[in-house]
Parts: structure tokens; sequence; C-alpha cells
């Protein structure tokens, strides 16, 4: 078992990391792998293998492919292992970030601050409006849920619904107000796109993704007890009510810091968690590591196609992972269902 | 107050003057009860006499209206859930599991509450044996959900046992197992008391109840109605007029443990 555990985790990571290799060479400007990790080497002091012989290789890399092939790791992770949680907390399969209302909630906030013109950090007002309105949307749903000083998850998806549909419609109202410029913002805002990293953006999600991932991870073994109900859990010793607080906390930051910077990227974090699960079981300890590992290479694996599939064009990588996504989900519900039996 | 500073052959429960609402409508009331280590007690009564709201009440998921509830020389409401699961287990009625966790992997779930201490080594030595005793070492690697309800009861069961608590607590274990199985469930409760454990039942079938129980709380309409050894509660007259319904006590030929049947015409 632990074994097994240690070999897809490194199986994911090795594929990762040679994926990213090829996606930061992949462009315009063609780097080889080999080139790639030269350079990398080199720039940590280790003159082993050969640097980007083509033109500006070397400045294409560490200024315009590199940032956006790390903050696809981080989104990616942040996403995967958000949705993870999230159906954890809510021992429901069908439960992801959206369900509480973060990626709604920072889509208003993006909305707002592209429509007002705010600059009040300057070129990061968007992505700290989608930041502030991702933590906001979900402290109201948590905040909106509690009867009694304890959480229902059914009253907790419901209000997530009704703060959704708001949400959605401030958004219209937004556009409605908003000038041509504004709502073709907004509305590229919500496909997703990548196109905007860089090494400041990397440097503010990093933190947030890498502590609310360990965070997650460390309460692993609690999770697998949520699977057992509310009240099962409790009888094991669990605080049920304070972690389920702590985690939708750690997923609000998750899911507004991987959206801040890039926009809506769905379905990462309702599929990769179930595909993951296929071929390494429900237990928590090795879904949230996997998760995460494996959101990042399919973040990474979109951006590398979004920004490939047609020349001198960049399609929206939330649009393509939805395409891929959706239908991907519908195999996955199906072959699920038959093999446990149902969804108890 | 930690689960070490306990002596395990004194975890027992006392239960005063304990009244419980849901939406101002009494559930319980005016109850009172013991429970002493080395002790198999039974509760039975009619459907909605509050048997499964009394060991609700008990295990510390309802707040009581009136009255109080003291475990192991304490009031409940102090004691720190991880604490208190390592001093008693709780089955509920139904078993549920939302994701497809291996039988190995929900047994080892009751493990959970020892993470951290001395006892932690102890782990794959109690999932072992939970298996072993109730039958289900062969189904470890099957997937819960997809075992049949019988199945997962005992699985469930399996759960608690390995929890390796003086105190276990039983809301109808029996419900979804066939004859033998109920049997082999009460014999493992008596072993449990019997070697200084203290168990709290619930049951519906009073037969059972006579059998293995060494006292019986009889609940109807939310009150005690009778607490005592199964011959002294289980009488023809009392149950009769409990469960409306008419009733008959036999010693059994060879045992003298009372035999219920419903008179049927």
């Amino acid at each position: 078992m632990r074994v097994r555990r240690a070999a897809l985790v490194a199986g994911l990571a090795v594929t990762l990391l040679l994926l990213c290799l090829v996606a930061a060479g992949t462009g315009q400007v063609r780097v080889p792998p080999a080139e790639v990790l030269g350079s990398i080497l080199h720039r940590i002091g280790l003159d082993i293998g050969p640097t980007p012989s083509v033109t500006h290789g070397e400045s294409a890399l560490w200024v315009v492919r590199f940032p956006r092939v790390v903050l696809a790791v981080i989104v990616g992770a942040a996403l995967g292992c958000a949705g993870a949680l999230m159906q954890g907390v809510f021992g429901n399969p069908l439960a992801e970030p959206g369900v509480i209302g973060v990626s709604s909630g920072a889509a208003v906030g993006a909305a707002t601050v592209i429509v007002t013109g705010a600059a009040t950090f300057g070129g990061w007002t968007v992505a700290a409006g989608a930041f502030l309105g991702g933590l906001a949307a979900t402290g109201l749903v948590y905040s909106m849920s509690r009867v009694g000083g304890r959480t229902e998850v059914v009253t907790l998806v419901l209000t997530g619904i009704a703060v959704n549909a708001v949400a959605g419609a401030l958004i219209g109202l937004l556009m409605f107000f908003g000038d041509a410029d504004a709502v073709r913002a907004i509305a590229f805002w919500q496909l997703g796109s990548l196109a905007q990293a860089n090494w400041a953006a990397v440097a503010v999600t990093a933190p947030c993704a890498a502590v609310g991932i360990a965070i997650a991870v460390a309460a692993a073994r609690r999770l697998d007890l949520l699977a057992l109900g509310d009240r099962s859990a409790r009888h094991l010793g669990v605080h049920v009510e304070r972690l389920r607080l702590g985690m939708v906390a750690v997923t609000a930051l998750l899911g507004a810091a991987a959206v801040a910077f890039t926009g809506v990227i769905s379905f990462v974090g309702l599929v990769v968690p179930h595909l993951v699960r296929m071929v390494a079981g429900p237990g928590h300890r090795l879904l949230l590591p996997a998760s995460a590992l494996g959101g990042a290479i399919v973040v990474v694996a979109g951006d590398l196609a979004a920004r490939t599939l047609v020349d001198y064009q960049e399609l929206p990588l939330g649009v393509l992972t939805a395409v891929v996504g959706g239908p991907c989900f519908f195999w996955l519900l199906r072959r699920t269902r038959a093999r446990a039996g149902g969804w108890g | 107050m930690k689960w070490t500073d306990v002596d395990p052959d004194r975890v027992g429960l006392r239960v005063e003057r304990l009244g419980i609402r849901r939406d101002a409508r009494p559930i319980l009331s005016d109850v009172s009860l013991t429970v002493r280590a080395g002790e198999l007690l039974a509760l039975v009564g009619p459907n909605g006499a509050g048997k499964s709201t009394l060991l609700a009440a008990i295990c510390g998921d309802l707040a009581p209206a009136a009255g109080t509830i003291e475990f192991a020389g304490r009031p409940l409401t102090r004691w720190a859930p991880v604490e208190l699961a390592r001093l008693r287990a709780m089955l509920p009625q139904r078993a549920t599991m939302s994701f497809p966790f291996t039988v190995a992997e929900v047994v080892a779930m009751g493990r959970a509450p020892w993470a951290g201490t001395r006892l932690a080594a102890e782990d794959d030595d109690a999932v072992a044996e939970a298996l072993r005793l109730t039958g289900m070492q062969t189904f470890a690697g099957r997937v819960f959900s997809a075992l049949s309800g019988g199945e997962q009861a005992r699985v469930a069961l399996a759960r608690v046992l390995a929890q390796r608590t003086p105190m276990l607590l039983l809301d109808e274990p029996t419900a979804a197992l066939d004859l033998h199985h109920q049997e082999l469930v009460l014999r493992l409760a008596r072993d449990r008391a019997q070697q200084g454990g203290s168990v709290v039942i619930v049951l519906h079938d009073l037969g059972l109840a006579a059998a293995y129980a060494d006292r019986i709380a009889l609940l109807a309409g939310g009150r005690l109605v009778a607490d005592g050894p199964p011959d002294a509660v289980l009488t023809a007259d009392r149950l009769s007029e409990v469960y409306q319904h008419e009733v008959e006590v036999l010693p059994h030929p060879h045992t003298g443990v009372p035999l219920v049947l419903p008179v049927r015409p």
C-alpha cells in the first residue's frame, strides 16, 4: 500500500516535470526539452547540458514561458486539491469549489473592478477583486447556511446554489452597465486564460497554494472519517464543525488564488479527483497530493493545447477544459457508478 | 481529563432525570439510568419509545433539555470528542459510506482516535481481530458500498470493535442480520461485558434481550417503564400493556430464560 502510494505520487511528479519541460519549449520560439533543462540547470549554477541555441531562446523561456508554466502548475494543483477537498468535506462526489461560491464570487469581484475601472492595487486590482470576491462569497454561503451552530451539508449546497444564482445576476448587471470593452473583458475573464502570467502572479499564488495544500494534507485522515457521516465522524473524535469550517476556508483560499490571475477554469476541480480516485482509491492521504499533481498536469497540458492548437491564436483555456472535461466527467460518472454499486 | 486518567474497568454512565426535546416536543422525560462496567444493558420498547434518542443522548449527539449525563465520573459535555472516542464506541442504526472505501479501510477508521498515542501500535492487530470476530476477514479487500445490507452491518460492527473502547453503544445491531449472525453479535457483546466492558444495546427482539442482557430497560412513550433483570422486567402484563398487543411469557423448558411470544389468533 505504502509502496503503491509512493509510486503513484512519484509517477505523477515525473510526468508533470517532463510535461513542463516540453510545454516551456513549445511555441513560436521552439526550444528542445534538453535545452530547457540545460537552461534551468545553468541558472541554478550547474553547468550541465546544452543551453537554448535559438535567438531569444533564453529570454523567451525566462520572461514568457516559465512564469506561465509555473502558474499553470500552481493553478492546476490548487484546483485539483480544492476539488478533492470539497468532495471529502461534503462527503459528496459531485462537489467542487464552485459549489460554495468561490468561482462566482471571484467573477463578481473581477467584473466589479473591470466595470468601475478601480485601480487601487494598480495592475493587480482585478486579481485582488477576484480573490476578495471569492473569499467573501464563500464566507457568505457558510455563514448563511449555519443553523443552530451547525452546518448541514444539504443546506450548505443549496445556499451555495442561491448565492451562485445571485452572483450570476450581478455579473449580468455589471455587463449591462459596462461599456463594450468591459463586457469583452468580463467575458474573457470568465473563460479563463493564463496569458497574463508573470513572475509576480507566481509569487502571490504560490504561497497561497502551498499553505492550502499543506493544511489539507495534514487533515487527510480526519477527512476520510467524514465519509462515515457527520455523526460517526464525531463519535470517532473528529470536531466535525471545526474541521468543516477550516477546510471550507482552505478551499476558498485555494480556489480564490487559482482564479485570481487566470479567471474561471472549469471542470479541473471536479474531474481530476474522480480520475485519481479510480486509480488510488478514496483515501485522502493519497487522493489530495495526487489530485494536486493531476490538476497541475491537466492545466499545463490544457494551456499548452490552448496556445498551440490554432496558429497565432489563443483558445480560452476554460473553454477547452470544459469541452474535454464535460464528456469525460459523464463517462466517469457511469463507470464509477457501475463499479461501486451506486453512490450510496 | 484524558482517557489515561480513567480506569478502564470503571467506565460507567449515570443518567439523572434526563429530558430531551425536539422542537419543544418532549421525546424523553425524567429518565434515570445507570450503566456499570461489566454489564450488558438492553434498551427495549415499542417504536418511538425513545430508545435511539436515549442512546444518542448518552453518546453526546443530543443536548439534554433537562437532567444530567455523567460519563466515567464526569459530566458528558466536559469531555473532548477525541477523549470520548477512546472510551466509548457507537454503532449507528444505519451504516453509510459516501466513497468506495474497502472493508479493511472502513474498519481501520475505528482506529482513528488512537493516532498519535502508544496504542496506535495495535492498529493492525485490532483491525485483524475485529474482522475475525465478525467473520469478515475474506471481505477485507471488497468495496464497502457494494456489500449486502447484512455484510455492511457486520463491517460497521467490526469498525466499532476495532476502536477497542471500554464502553460500546450499539443501536439495533441485529436489524439487518440473519439468525446466526444475530446470535454472534450478542455473544460478542456479552463477551465484552464479561471482560469488564460495558455495553448498551438497543434491541427489538425481546427474546434476544432476555437471553443475553444482564439488565433490561423498558421504555415507552419517552419514559422509563421498568429497569431490572430480564425475568423481572419481561412480564406478560407489562409487555401486553406497553406494546398494545397481547403477549405471553413462558420460561424456556431447559434454561428457564423468558420466551416472549405475541398471542396470535
